[in-house]
């Protein structure tokens, strides 16, 4: 059963591969066969998932940072990745039509189909780092497709402003999932939900947690991140019906879904996921209202639809948990049809505002069928699941408690805008008055007419027999929400309750808003004031704002004054060593001791003299000769203090020095002095006594301290009998340490031939 | 600048001496003060004396193999005698080995040796490339 | 002497800096010259100077004789040396080269090269140099 785990996503990357190699003909069914077969692989999981055991696999891993790298498939996860294969498989075969002879299908079908692998693996993941990466992915996947018509401005600038909003909360959840992961002691989320005490108690739990929900807020398009889901329209509409409502932005849903198990009795949890998830539902029902066109609408009843959901994991459990999985599957079945009926009325029609559309199912009836299937389970009209999804909020919201009047009563209203706007989607764009289209509407073919059909006839299913829907795949996803097993029996039929009241009087109202929709969105349109403020707006002020200051910050760290790197260089590293000693107590004076003074005191002065020379010689020839005495005072230092071997190199070195330099000097003006202005002399100086001074007090410091001489006596011992070599110094460059010298030389190698690489091209030069 | 008749007509001596020089400081670097790097240095003195006194072309054509093929010869000399090691499965890379053959005296032989060769050629190389690049026309 | 050889360290570092830190690029390698061998000098000074006897072990010794020199500094170092005349000649190359492209060996003229538009200084119409002395 291991292969309902690795087989799809395996399968999912390899196609990645091959799609792009394929002939833009072939690439569309082939993405589709993918999907299809990891549809059929998942499925084969489904009996054992829904008798509670997880598939588990595990196939890579950091072991030392704890990284555990797993997958596993427990109900909540199945759940998913049924719907993004399948509905995966059904937007594939729609787009192969969509896009019918677009020469980039290929490009196409590699994006889609590494995006579906990536959601499988944010979905099966069983380690927050395995789910960050493939989340990540499917962002990126969202930027390609977003920005697929590339040539359009608006395009490339949707698909910018989706990556930096879902990206900068992916930095946001990074940051969240390590202070969980550090605080769990493991990267596991089963093992994070085990330790679920120890997450809470950590010191940083609360920023944690909401750095988690930042990230999933900014991926499921919750107040206020969440303008940048309608842009995104600018996608080819599969993408937006595939991405865009039934699966990426679910993603965000997804992960507090899981990680529900750890925090649901947190109160900050529950308020916030509550509340900004009612706020959402709230924003995108009326905004949906402002909007005609219909991809637009959709957009934001999409955002409805995702505050919903927020607001059930935030409310207290019980039933809420099997509300949300219920109405998870329910919006992606109808949602994801509407948003392939509007690919097709764009497709036919050549228009798509709402306002303006009109009795369309007289040219085509299957589309408009397949819209009123989808449309009805929107309204949550029996006897499609919608309705036992609308039933099911109702009631969790009912259950909740305190806030249950506040709750409903929000909810009331987002479910009467969604009756309206069904009726728009449906009963206004095919059966109202018709109007003129620039192009003849008809029929599409049976591959673009699939889609929202089984979506539709789906609906209509699961309503039927909500029981086997519900033990199937409702109640194991809602366990893992839970962390413990659920038993709801869903069923369509409950009484005459409080609850069937309600959903009358919601059908009521949303019949009143449907009637009043024209004049209601002329309204809402009228007040352009909202278009002025929101966070849209500030993500044009901060981008605008943006680009000048990392222009600015450019250009004061990268400034290109080769003397101004150097200083900072040398004043941070003098600074550094400075400050250090000073505040570690490193800073020892030494006591001058009384007597002779040892007569090889003569070559520090010498070493003085030299370098003083240096600083002091007016020509270059001067200045070269100077730094060839502090050379040979270096080399007398090394002969007197038992280094004969450096004394020799240093010798040598020094002669080859003075003769490159020298050499160097003749192949360049030696016309004219560069001096300093009086105030770059006081600034080197300063910087040059820091550098001078912190050398000086750090030898020192390093003096003051006991001297150690193990690793010298050892390798003095061990010479000649392990090495059979009598000058130390040679032994341990040649055997005891003989690998860093091999570096060494490889170095010097190197750098011998990056100077006959740069005097080759300066030969090019100046023959050319 | 032409060099001096003396310079110019000692120039080869001087170079022989100092490559002997140099092999000699390589060769005894292992018990006493010497060995690669200022054996390596020694003998890119005298090619630099050379090349001074009869220019570059003349010191190119007398060495033979280019700087750079001395610095690669050297780095594989280096490189490889650490290979013997593995005749020892327990060793690690660069353990060096040893044999004494008795021939009348016992004669030391390691692989140091070949290592410290491969350091002297890879000094002679980079420092001959550097120095005539320089020094060049 | 350790204490007079520290004092001379630093201010052979100190003058390197001064010198790096100047406009003529001929001086700035003069810099690093005696910049390394500031460094050297410091490792050497950190193993202790004293011994004039160097670390060979006498024949037949089995040891190293205690009033040796320290060895490990000196294997550190001597490695150093070479790499460093290696550094200095790449940093003259390079000075060469950029003379030969930009025409200067004046280090404030380089801030040209490093902006997008980088044409060689030669070709490109004098900038009011700053700080004109």
């Amino acid at each position: 059963m291991i292969t309902s785990v690795l087989l799809p996503i395996g399968l999912g990357a390899a196609a990645t591969v091959a799609a792009m190699a394929m002939p833009p003909r072939l690439a569309m069914p082939f993405a589709t066969m993918v999907a299809a077969a990891a549809f059929v692989l998942l499925l084969w999981a489904v009996p054992q998932v829904a008798g509670g055991a997880a598939i588990t696999a595990s196939f890579w891993g950091v072991p030392s940072l704890g990284i555990t790298g797993g997958l596993s498939l427990d109900g909540l996860s199945l759940l998913f990745a049924l719907l993004i294969t399948g509905i995966g498989a059904l937007v594939f075969l729609y787009a192969g039509s969509y896009l019918h002879d677009d020469p980039r299908r290929s490009r196409f079908a590699a994006i889609v189909l590494m995006f579906m692998t990536a959601m499988l693996g944010a979905v099966m993941a069983d380690d927050v780092v395995t789910l960050f990466i493939f989340w990540e992915l499917t962002s990126l996947a969202s930027f390609f497709l977003v920005g697929f018509d590339h040539e359009k401005a608006t395009a490339r600038r949707a698909a910018l402003q989706a990556l930096l909003v879902t990206g900068g909360g992916g930095l946001a959840l990074l940051a969240g999932l390590v202070l969980v992961a550090a605080a769990a002691g493991t990267t596991a989320i089963s093992g994070i939900i085990a330790a679920r005490e120890a997450v809470l108690a950590a010191p940083a739990a609360e920023a944690a947690m909401i750095l988690v929900i930042i990230g999933c807020f900014a991926k499921s398009a919750q107040v206020p991140l969440h303008f940048w889901l309608p842009n995104a329209m600018a996608a080819p509409t599969p993408v937006s019906a595939y991405l865009h409502s039934a699966t990426m932005v679910k993603l965000g849903v997804y992960l507090l879904a899981r990680l529900n198990p750890v925090y649901l009795e947190h109160d900050l949890w529950q308020g916030v996921l509550t509340w900004f998830g009612l706020a959402t539902a709230l924003t995108g029902a009326f905004l949906a209202l402002r909007e005609t066109d219909l991809k637009r609408v959709l957009a934001y009843t999409t955002v409805t639809g995702l505050g919903t959901l927020v607001m059930l994991i935030g409310i207290p459990p019980a039933l809420s948990a099997t509300a949300a999985i219920v109405f998870l599957l329910v919006h992606a079945f109808y949602k994801a049809a509407l948003f392939l009926v509007a690919g097709i009325v764009d497709h036919e029609t050549g228009m798509r505002d709402a306002s303006a559309l009109g009795g369309l199912a007289r040219v085509m009836p299957i589309t408009a069928l397949g819209a009123v299937l989808a449309a009805l389970s929107m309204a949550g009209l029996p006897p499609f699941v919608g309705f036992v999804a609308k039933e099911l909020v109702y009631e969790a919201k009912l259950e909740s408690g305190d806030a249950a009047g506040l709750l409903v009563a929000g909810g009331f209203l987002v479910n009467a805008a969604m009756v309206a706007i069904a009726g728009v989607l449906s009963f206004r764009l095919f059966f109202a008055r018709p109007r003129p289209t620039p192009k003849a509407p008809h029929d599409p073919g049976w591959a673009m007419m699939t889609g929202p059909l089984v979506l539709g006839i789906l609906g209509l299913l699961a309503g039927g027999i909500p029981s086997l829907f519900g033990s199937w795949l409702v109640n194991p996803a809602a366990a893992a929400l839970l962390g413990e097993s659920v038993r709801v029996d869903l069923a369509l039929w409950h009484g005459f309750s409080p609850l069937l009241v309600l959903s009358i009087a919601t059908v009521a109202m949303g019949v009143g808003l449907y009637l009043a929709w024209e004049r209601l969105g002329l309204v809402l349109r009228s007040l352009r004031q909202l278009d002025r403020f929101g966070p849209a707006r500030a993500y044009d002020r901060v981008l605008g704002a943006l680009v000048p200051a990392a222009a600015r910050v450019t250009g004061m760290v990268q400034h290109g004054s080769l003397r101004d790197y150097l200083r900072t260089l040398f004043l941070v590293a003098s600074l550094g060593a400075l400050i250090t000693l000073a505040f570690r107590g490193g800073i020892s004076l030494p006591s001058v001791e009384a007597g002779w003074p040892d007569p090889r005191i003569f070559v520090p002065i010498l070493l003085i003299a030299g370098a003083v020379a240096a600083v002091l010689a007016r020509t270059l020839i001067a200045a070269i000769m100077a730094s060839g005495l502090v050379g040979f005072a270096t080399a007398v230092l090394f002969l007197v203090n038992g280094a004969p071997d450096l004394a020799f190199t240093q010798f040598a070195v020094e002669t080859l020095f003075v003769v490159i330099l020298a050499a160097t000097l003749v192949r360049l003006p030696l016309r004219g002095r560069l001096p300093r202005s009086p105030r770059d002399r006081w600034i080197d100086a300063s910087i040059a006594g820091c550098a001078g001074g912190a050398m000086t007090l750090l030898l020192l410091a390093v003096l003051a301290t006991p001297f150690d001489p193990r690793l010298s006596v050892w390798f003095g011992a061990e010479s000649v009998p392990a090495a059979h070599g009598r000058n130390v110094v040679n032994v341990i460059l040649v055997d005891f340490r003989a690998l860093d010298t091999l570096g060494e030389i490889t170095v010097l190698a190197l750098a011998a031939i990056a100077v006959l690489a740069v005097l080759r091209s300066i030969r090019g030069e100046t023959r050319a | 600048m032409k060099p001096t008749l003396i310079l110019r007509s000692s120039s080869a001596l001087l170079l022989w001496c100092l490559v002997a020089v140099s092999v000699y400081v390589l060769l005894r670097g292992h018990n006493a003060p010497g060995g690669g790097f200022i054996g390596g240095l020694i003998a890119a003195a005298g090619v630099a004396v050379y090349a001074v006194s009869r220019g570059r072309a003349a010191a190119l054509r007398m060495l033979r193999l280019h700087p750079a093929a001395l610095c690669g010869l050297g780095l594989l000399v280096a490189a490889a005698s650490g290979l013997p090691a593995f005749l020892d499965s327990a060793a690690a890379y660069l353990t060096h080995r040893w044999w004494f053959p008795d021939v009348g005296i016992q004669l030391p032989l390691g692989t140091p040796l070949l290592f410290d060769l491969g350091v002297y050629l890879t000094v002679l190389g980079t420092v001959t490339a550097m120095f005539l690049s320089l020094v060049e026309k | 002497m350790e204490i007079a050889v520290a004092l001379a360290t630093g201010i052979v570092t100190g003058c390197s800096v001064y010198l790096v830190l100047s406009r003529h690029l001929i001086r700035v390698a003069i810099g690093f010259v005696l910049f390394s061998t500031a460094a050297n000098i410091a490792i050497f000074l950190s193993g202790r100077l004293g011994p004039m006897a160097p670390p060979v072990v006498e024949a037949g010794a089995g040891a190293l004789a205690a009033d040796a020199a320290n060895p490990l500094p000196q294997a550190l170092v001597l490695t150093a040396i070479v790499i460093g005349f290696g550094l200095v000649a790449f940093t003259l190359v390079l000075l060469l080269k950029g003379f030969i492209r930009l025409g200067t060996v004046d280090a404030d003229d380089l801030r040209e090269t490093d902006r997008p538009d980088n044409a060689p200084a030669a070709v490109r119409p004098a900038e009011p140099r700053r700080e004109a002395a």
